[in-house]
């Protein structure tokens, strides 16, 4: 449910959406040296892969998201790499558009980095419980603000979309309940398993 | 997504008219094609751009069923928001719903977002879908897009049928030891392991890429291989093009009504 389509969405929030992300995926990128691509492209294959995972509501299922966990993992290459998951999703399966290309970028990457950001200290502390919980308020909390992110834009091109825009952010609630849960189990699993996962990309290129 | 990513279920069995043109002419067709259509105002002239990606869909010889149902499953992403606008829209009264009057205006603006979005869909599923992911690739590469963004790209669309392979693998194992997907919160612990232990494989495997990479000398760029070259075919499909968008907007322009 976080694509918008083309048609929607009015002149200036477009081109707003498509600068914003032209500069994201701009500073994304001066913080992949040439040394890390092959590692952000697999890892950006991985997400492409986890939001074609469906997991039941009731009588009906949604797809993940995981921009929380790809804030924790990417930091600001998360940007280019939901962008290009996105580009490749809108190419081949008609999720999407082109015109909506930037602002879906936008939308997605922008609380990625920022709750990135704001947990990376505490997915990486000592305590896996403390890490488990960072994973659960990034993982809800970047499902949130795409939410809000969403509505703002649909806010922002029309008043006639503002009830659509007040379901987008309700319809995204138990959606963030299941992201902050899978994303806090794979943040425990994580940390258990490889806990320098968190600083690959982030950190400084480690002697290979 | 194996499915989507080499062995294709839509994709075309013999290369239409669309393959024999570069894959830069069909991008950059694709992108006008959608800014033209979103800037139309006019519900008649919309018609416009549907049948032209009708016509492409036909000339890049994809299966018309697999690719109208994804244009489908695109449509339910919106049809909330397109099922609200009649109601929200302030205007005449077409009819009501226990007592909430649907406005005509909000049904006319319900119906051009439709209209735009599947005609743009179906344009970018046969001009730019109908090609190679490393095509794709390539063609952006020369299009002038950063180094670093292309080959993003081209590692991403590379992995993605060995993860999604790993993935499947993954999810045999669980479905071996009697996992079975429910709204609980096993369910999403169980699913939330499955991406952490794929995102730790993935870093790993990445090393060994870097490293079997750095063997065989590189230096941290790919040199890109290929013979794209702009034929008299793209010249005709950029001049028809070219006056097919021309002719919409001159439409539009001339017909705007009171949308």
């Amino acid at each position: 449910m976080v694509h918008i389509v083309d048609g929607a969405l009015s002149a200036p929030v477009l081109i707003g959406g498509g600068v914003a992300a032209a500069g994201g995926i701009a500073l994304g990128l001066r913080s992949l040296s040439l040394e890390k691509i092959p590692a952000a492209g697999v890892l950006s294959a991985t997400f492409f892969v986890a939001a074609l995972v469906h997991v039941p509501i009731g009588p009906s299922s949604v797809h993940l998201v995981m921009n929380g966990l790809a804030g924790l993992v990417l930091g600001w290459a998360a940007f280019p790499a939901l962008f290009v998951g996105l580009l490749l999703q809108a190419v081949f399966f008609g999720f999407g558009g082109v015109t909506v290309l930037g602002v879906n970028t936008v939308t997605i990457a922008l609380p990625a980095v920022l709750v990135g950001l704001l947990f990376r200290r505490g997915v990486a502390s000592a305590d896996s419980r403390l890490a488990g919980l960072s994973g659960l308020l990034a993982g809800s909390l970047a499902i949130m603000l795409t939410a809000l992110a969403v509505a703002l834009v649909l806010w922002l091109s029309g008043e006639a979309f503002i009830p659509a825009a007040k379901l987008v952010v309700v319809a995204h609630l138990p959606v963030a309940v299941i992201e902050g849960l899978v994303c806090a189990a794979a943040v425990t699993l994580i940390h258990r398993v490889k806990p320098d996962l968190f600083g690959a990309l982030v950190a400084p290129a480690r002697p290979a | 997504m194996s499915h989507a990513f080499g062995h294709d279920s839509t994709a075309p069995t013999t290369p239409g008219l669309i393959q024999a043109l570069d894959p830069r002419t069909r991008i950059l067709a694709a992108v006008a094609f959608a800014l033209v259509t979103v800037s139309l105002n006019d519900l008649w002239v919309l018609l416009g751009p549907l049948a032209l990606a009708g016509a492409a869909l036909a000339a890049a010889r994809l299966p018309p069923g697999p690719t109208l149902k994804r244009m489908a499953l695109m449509d339910g992403f919106i049809v909330f928001i397109l099922v609200m606008l009649p109601f929200t829209v302030p205007g005449e009264a077409a009819f009501t719903v226990f007592g909430w009057p649907a406005s005509w205006a909000g049904l006319e603006q319900a119906a051009a977002i439709a209209l735009k979005a599947n005609a743009i869909v179906l344009m970018l599923l046969s001009l730019v879908g109908s090609m190679e992911p490393t095509t794709l690739g390539h063609a952006l590469a020369r299009l002038r897009l950063p180094e670093s963004l292309v080959h993003l790209l081209l590692f991403t669309v590379r992995y993605i049928a060995v993860i999604d392979a790993e993935y499947r693998r993954l999810r045999r194992a669980m479905q071996a030891r009697g996992f079975r997907p429910r709204t609980n919160g096993h369910t999403f612990r169980s699913i939330g392991y499955l991406v952490g232990m794929m995102l730790v494989r993935a870093l790993e495997r990445s090393e060994r890429i870097l490293q079997a990479m750095k063997c065989r000398g590189f230096t941290g760029r790919l040199p890109l291989l290929d013979d794209l070259r702009y034929g008299r075919a793209d010249a005709v499909f950029g001049a028809g093009a070219g006056v097919a968008l021309a002719a919409l907007l001159a439409l539009d322009s001339l017909h705007v009504g009171p949308v």
